[in-house]
């Protein structure tokens, strides 16, 4: 009796032992079975992912998970918002405790390659600027010289910096925060001189301050900054899926779809391409393991590109954008949908 | 009378691991061990098998690429051009800076709210029960940032100091700005400067450093030596030399004249552009951080310090007092010997422990260990596995030597049984 407990005790042992494999399988499994999404987003950036009062997340970024969700889960509410900060987002992903990130990241080679990331594609083409108060009488960023400057730690942005002020020879200290929040409160106290991170941050940033007027964004851009969802490698399926999600919403701009139209052009459109977007024809949905409307929805959800752009950081909102590089490839932007066929 | 048997051994059954009391401590000791060695295997193979499904690797090869990011405060050359193996050593550097001086800073602050504590005097005994419980009650992280929002909000920026009638002027003879970035103070520098030594690595002591060091432990040395003569002719005349103008002078004089002969002076700091320069900008972070270590250990330390006391029977000092000591001797020769042996060991772990809590430097971007190699390094590289067991031996190490180092001391304090 005693050697039979005392097997057993050594049996139980073992069976945990082997049940160490976590977060194996396919990510598009793990979604449909927990029926939710779980969504990297900025900790809050407004116009890109924060909540609103009531608690609801809004943003460009969220829209984009939204539009996820719908496409996969049928139902753009179904996603967790997390959020994180630059320091934890990467960490967050690898580990399995978010489906995809889209937190304002830069794309870039290390992070694709060595941090084991996939970069979905680019939703923002942005470049890093610095923004400072009028009365300091600065005009460029090459007059900050021995200046203080705040500073996310863990971006890229970081990093350019270093490098824009050895390049250019000039000083500077940096003030190392974790969050935009805590950035705002730092430049608004003026314990820095400048804030530096994406320029579509700081316009941001700015259009949430009490006096928007005194601050001046300087016209340098020093870096590209190509931001996009990722998710982690290796899961090529799952990758396609927010890939081409991102791509139908900047398909559907192109093809003039919009959430309100898109309706009526599911049934009537004679343009092939727009059929075969939102599963009229031919059965694209299935070569992604999704159902044939999973576009359509992924539209419906927020609307196109375009639409999720004016809505949330576009010339009509605070944060007053324009599409500049963010434009269709018609109208002289960056955005190039490949074809969906 | 006839001859037990001695009982025979019964011969062994696999029942009797429990049921006997000669196997059973054993058998459960076996038991826990294989429990604990299955976890660890669990643990470790846990970790490599979901490595491998990332497809990461384990290596530390990272610590020798370029790590690309600026740090405010480097106590040895940094630039953005270094590894990240320097950055590390700068945010050691830097976790050290802020732990040797909370430590000291609170051990003078604890003994002396502690002492205060047992004050006859009813308000101020008070007081300092309140500053106690204030703050050794509330998180040290609130500390830290209710300090550094303090310093951020009220002190100005430099700019205040700018133009012929600035809002703000400096302080101590012109020679300290405060500002919510920084404090600027002046620096050192020489006029006759002797060049420095080279210890490798970029790393540099100038040699009045060392010339003004040597002094300083030779004056010491010799002021031992005129205390031990001062004590000889005691023993053997009954009569104490002066001794105070010849140690004041040991101590001063040779270090005097390597000031005088260096060129040693002050450089006021002035403001240049957005900051001021020429003197020693601190940075609010260290300051804020410093300032509540300090004032949260020191909440422990006073209560260490009272406890040591009190655990000294009054019967002590009342012999001491019937024996004709003055209360300051008796504080000296008596309570004090005696309460140190209650006092050093709680006093190691809250050194340990303040080392420990300067890693919440994060809190207010000081950019210590956990800073750099927990932070910047680790998110650029993507090793979170390395970057986080390097930092854990670090702090594991550096507790060590602090215990350690403490214990001798302690060896040397406690009561010796003979």
């Amino acid at each position: 009796m005693t050697k039979s407990v005392f097997l057993g005790t050594v049996a139980a042992a073992t069976l945990f032992a082997g049940m160490g494999m976590a977060q194996e399988g396919s990510t598009l499994a793990q979604v449909k079975e927990r029926d939710e999404l779980n969504c990297g987003v900025n900790t809050g950036l407004v116009g890109f992912a924060a909540p609103d009062a009531n608690g609801n997340w809004t943003g460009f970024d969220v829209a984009l998970c939204r539009a996820v969700a719908a496409a996969v889960l049928g139902d753009s509410s179904k996603v967790k918002f997390v959020p994180t900060t630059g320091q934890t987002r990467f960490t967050a992903l690898s580990s399995g405790e978010i489906d995809v990130l889209a937190r304002n990241s830069t794309w870039t080679y290390s992070r694709d390659t060595d941090l084991k990331l996939d970069f979905a594609g680019v939703n923002y083409y942005d470049g890093q600027g610095f923004m400072v108060r009028k009365d300091l009488g600065v005009t460029s960023a090459k007059e900050l010289d021995g200046a203080t400057i705040c500073i996310q730690t863990g971006t890229t942005t970081e990093l350019n910096l270093a490098d824009y002020f050895r390049a250019n020879q000039m000083d500077y200290t940096p003030v190392n925060i974790d969050s935009n929040a805590e950035g705002e409160q730092q430049y608004m106290a003026s314990a820095c001189d400048a804030y530096t991170t994406d320029a579509s941050g700081l316009a941001a940033t700015r259009a949430a301050f009490a006096d928007p007027e005194n601050h001046i964004i300087l016209p340098e851009i020093i870096s590209k900054e190509p931001l996009g969802p990722a998710v982690r490698h290796g899961d090529n399926n799952w990758g396609d899926i927010v890939r081409w999600t991102l791509n139908a919403l900047v398909a559907a701009e192109e093809y003039g779809v919009t959430s309100k139209n898109i309706e009526e052009l599911s049934k009537s459109s004679n343009n092939p391409e727009v059929q075969r977007l939102l599963g009229s024809t031919d059965e694209l949905g299935a070569m992604l393991g999704l159902d044939a409307e999973w576009a359509k929805r992924a539209i419906q959800a927020n609307g196109n590109y375009g639409e999720i752009f004016a809505a949330n950081i576009g010339e009509q909102t605070p944060i007053g954008l324009a599409r500049g590089l963010n434009a269709q490839w018609t109208q002289g932007g960056l955005l190039y949908a490949p074809p969906f066929r | 009378m006839t001859d037990l048997p001695a009982p025979a051994n019964p011969p062994f059954r696999p029942s009797m691991l429990i049921h006997d009391r000669r196997y059973r401590s054993l058998t459960f000791q076996v038991v826990v061990f294989i429990l604990v060695m299955a976890a660890g295997w669990w643990l470790v193979d846990n970790t490599i098998r979901n490595l491998a499904a990332l497809g990461k690797t384990f290596n530390f090869g990272f610590l020798w690429s370029r790590a690309g990011y600026d740090i405010p405060q480097t106590p040895i050359p940094y630039t953005a051009d270094d590894t990240h193996l320097r950055a590390a050593a700068v945010g050691l550097l830097n976790t050290l800076i802020v732990s040797i001086l909370g430590c000291i800073a609170a051990t003078i602050l604890g003994i002396a709210v502690g002492v205060a504590r047992l004050s006859r005097n009813w308000l101020f005994a008070r007081l300092m029960t309140v500053f106690v419980e204030i703050f050794r009650n509330m998180p040290l992280l609130l500390w830290i940032l209710i300090v550094y929002a303090v310093f951020t909000e009220i002190l100005p920026a430099p700019n205040a100091y700018r133009g012929d009638e600035p809002a703000w002027s400096m302080i101590l003879w012109d020679n300290v700005a405060l500002t919510n970035r920084y404090t600027a103070i002046p620096t050192l520098a020489m006029s006759n400067d002797p060049g420095s030594l080279d210890l490798g690595a970029r790393i540099t002591i100038s040699w009045a450093t060392i010339a003004i060091t040597v002094a300083l432990i030779a004056g010491l040395f010799l002021r031992g030596k005129i205390r031990d003569h001062a004590q000889k002719v005691q023993d053997s005349t009954g009569q104490r030399p002066t001794t105070w103008w010849k140690s004041l002078a040991v101590m001063t004089l040779p270090t005097l004249f390597l000031i005088w002969f260096f060129g040693l002076h002050l450089v006021a700091p002035a403001l240049k552009g957005f900051n001021f320069t020429g003197g020693l900008n601190v940075s609010n972070a260290l300051v804020a951080l410093w300032l509540a270590l300090t004032l949260y250990t020191a909440a422990f330390i006073a209560e260490i310090v009272r406890a040591g006391i009190l655990a000294v029977s009054k019967g002590q000092s009342e012999a001491a007092f019937a024996l004709g000591m003055r209360p300051k001797r008796t504080m000296n020769l008596v309570i004090l010997p005696q309460a140190l042996r209650v006092i050093i060991p709680p006093l190691i772990s809250q050194y340990l422990n303040l080392t420990k809590n300067s890693s919440l430097a994060i809190a207010v971007g000081y950019m210590d260990l956990r800073g750099t190699l927990g932070g910047t390094t680790l998110n650029q590289t993507g090793r979170e596995l390395e970057a986080i067991l390097l930092m854990m031996l670090t702090y594991l190490a550096l507790s060590l030597i602090i215990s350690a180092g403490m214990n001798v001391f302690n060896s040397r304090v406690k009561l010796k049984e003979r």
